[in-house]
């Protein structure tokens, strides 16, 4: 593989694409949404169970390509646990890297796992991609009802 | 066994004319298969285009003075070239719009919605139209109350005939098909299909975006009524399109746009319409556009379209035969190259065709992934995407390779 490629199809990506982590539904899920990339046909739902404003439990089921499933698999294994807030200013940190320019420093330390997505930013159209999971958390977790769909 | 292939064109002189096919991609060589969503253009389309920007701009049918007259010679020249190029009787026959989807439009709209179209009247269209080809019809559906009904496929990919037997009834007034599909590269039999739309007294659209680039059309022998096409997949410029009509049937077409060029007289509060083509050419055309298409009808022409055809056929030939040693790569469509284009869509297990797309694009190879606006027919086969590579005059049978060797490392990824 070329330098590029392996950055965006890295081992910890291929793995969750392959192997999605809370990779199903929650029967007393308390806030889900689905969202809907049409211009690939990927497709997700999240499920979120909130106790007192706190992500207790989260998980997603749906169809994309490696980037977008290994994104939400990864999402949830980051965001279980943390404050509605603390779940959305992940999500802007992650924003920021996956669009910002190729050699940008790297929030490593508040990201974790999620820095390997970095290698995106180098692929632009890729980007809805990667962030389709997050916007449909984002419309879990603030109870809107219309379908999140990223033209 | 792969045989070599009998060259019909000499792609590497052509090659030589399309200066984008000289630049590289992520430095690697530049290989375009995605000609079935814009074609790449040469230097005599790119030529002709600032030509008349340096040499001759002025607006069309109005300026008395020289640069005027020329304007309007080589715009009224290139709709001379397309009547040609279709083998239209006129070339009054032939409308400039900005696009396939624009003609399609006008034809929904004038014909449809403001014409002559009753509700419960019928319009029998295709599950394998591109969405502009179903979009403009559902206008007339809400608007007027008309009735839509659709063919559906075989598994095959071709079309299932005797269920559009089924559908024509007394009152089908319109009957839209595309010449060939933009995702299954299915050629249609439009003479036939428009032989039983006249049978029953309906009108025949035929969507030739797809067509009109890869094959010889001849509209008189299709016996179509209206016919729509895009200069920007024929070589041309975008913002170019084309509809051709019968004379029966533009005159009993209501113009989309009103404005300059599109009348006769003007008063206050009405205004009566100019002759056809003009009546739906209202509005500043593109005559840059017009006049690149020209060139590219030339440049077509010069080459033949038998021969594009047949160098295309043999291209996809050797792609198909390719692909089936390939395990667990799918294709979809005719697997007869007689009836189909030079257009491929292949799904790859175990992997997203989006991310095929972007293991191709590192490698320097341009394919389309997603649904190829033609979304009921992916539901048809119920696909959610898939990889498309689509042929032209500069792709050869090294292409192919460096597809399936593309292939072969998406495979190696998500093995």
């Amino acid at each position: 593989m070329t330098p590029d490629l392996r950055e965006l199809y890295q081992e910890t990506i291929l793995d969750h694409s392959k192997r999605p982590r809370n990779f199903h539904e929650i029967a007393d899920a308390n806030a889900t949404a689905v969202g809907h990339n049409p211009l690939c046909g990927d497709r997700v739902t999240v499920y979120v169970r909130l106790t007192d404003g706190t992500i207790a439990d989260v998980a997603f089921v749906g169809q994309g390509c490696a980037i977008s499933k290994a994104s939400a698999s990864l999402m949830t294994d980051a965001v279980k646990g943390k404050s509605k807030t603390q779940a959305h200013e992940l999500f802007e940190k992650f924003h920021r890297m996956v669009t910002g320019r190729p050699g940008d420093p790297v929030d490593t330390q508040s990201l974790g796992k999620l820095a390997v997505l970095s290698g995106v930013c180098e692929f632009p159209v890729r980007v809805k991609c990667a962030s389709l999971a997050w916007h449909t958390l984002e419309a879990a977790i603030q109870a809107k009802k219309e379908i999140v769909s990223l033209e | 066994m792969a045989k070599p292939a009998k060259v019909l064109l000499n792609v590497p002189a052509i090659k030589a004319d399309f200066p984008i096919l000289q630049r590289k991609v992520r430095d690697r060589r530049l290989i375009y298969l995605d000609s079935a969503a814009t074609s790449q253009k040469p230097k005599q389309v790119i030529d002709a285009t600032s030509d008349y920007y340096s040499r001759y701009n002025a607006n069309v049918h109005r300026a008395i003075y020289e640069l005027g007259e020329e304007a309007t010679r080589e715009y009224e020249g290139a709709r001379e070239k397309i009547a040609g190029f279709i083998r239209a009787k006129s070339p009054n026959q032939i409308v400039f719009t900005k696009s396939t989807t624009e003609s399609l439009n006008v034809v929904a709209y004038g014909y449809g919605l403001k014409g002559k179209l009753q509700s419960g009247d019928e319009i029998v269209g295709t599950v394998m139209e591109h969405h502009s080809n179903h979009v403009p019809w559902h206008f007339v559906k809400d608007h007027k109350g008309a009735v839509l009904k659709y063919v559906d496929v075989n598994d095959d990919g071709t079309l299932r005939m005797e269920q559009y037997d089924e559908l024509l009834t007394k009152r089908t007034k319109i009957v839209t098909v595309t010449l060939c599909s933009n995702v299954l590269g299915t050629i249609n039999p439009v003479k036939d299909i428009v032989k039983r739309a006249h049978e029953v007294g309906a009108v025949c659209v035929v969507d030739a975006a797809q067509a009109a680039p890869h094959m010889s059309i001849d509209v008189q022998d299709l016996d179509a009524d209206f016919l729509a096409f895009s200069g920007h997949k024929m070589l041309g410029p975008t913002g170019i399109g084309v509809l051709y009509g019968k004379p029966e049937a533009l005159d009993a077409t209501e113009p989309l746009l009103g404005g300059g060029e599109m009348i006769r007289e003007v008063h206050l509060g009405r205004a009566s319409w100019n002759d056809v083509p003009y009546r739906f050419e209202g509005g500043t055309p593109n005559i840059a556009g017009a006049i690149g298409l020209g060139v590219a009808v030339d440049y077509l022409t010069k080459l033949g379209m038998d021969a594009v055809r047949a160098h295309e056929m043999e291209v996809t030939q050797y792609a198909l035969e390719k692909f089936a040693r390939l395990d667990g790569v799918h294709t979809y469509g005719p697997k007869d190259v007689k009836k189909k284009a030079g257009v491929l869509a292949f799904t790859i297990d175990n992997a997203h065709p989006h991310d095929v797309a972007s293991i191709l694009d590192v490698e320097g190879i341009c394919v389309r992934s997603g649904h190829h606006c033609a979304q009921p027919l992916m539901e048809r086969f119920d696909l959610p995407a898939t990889a498309r590579a689509s042929f032209y005059v500069y792709n050869d049978l090294e292409d192919v390779d460096a597809l399936v060797a593309g292939i072969k490392r998406v495979q190696e990824v998500f093995a």
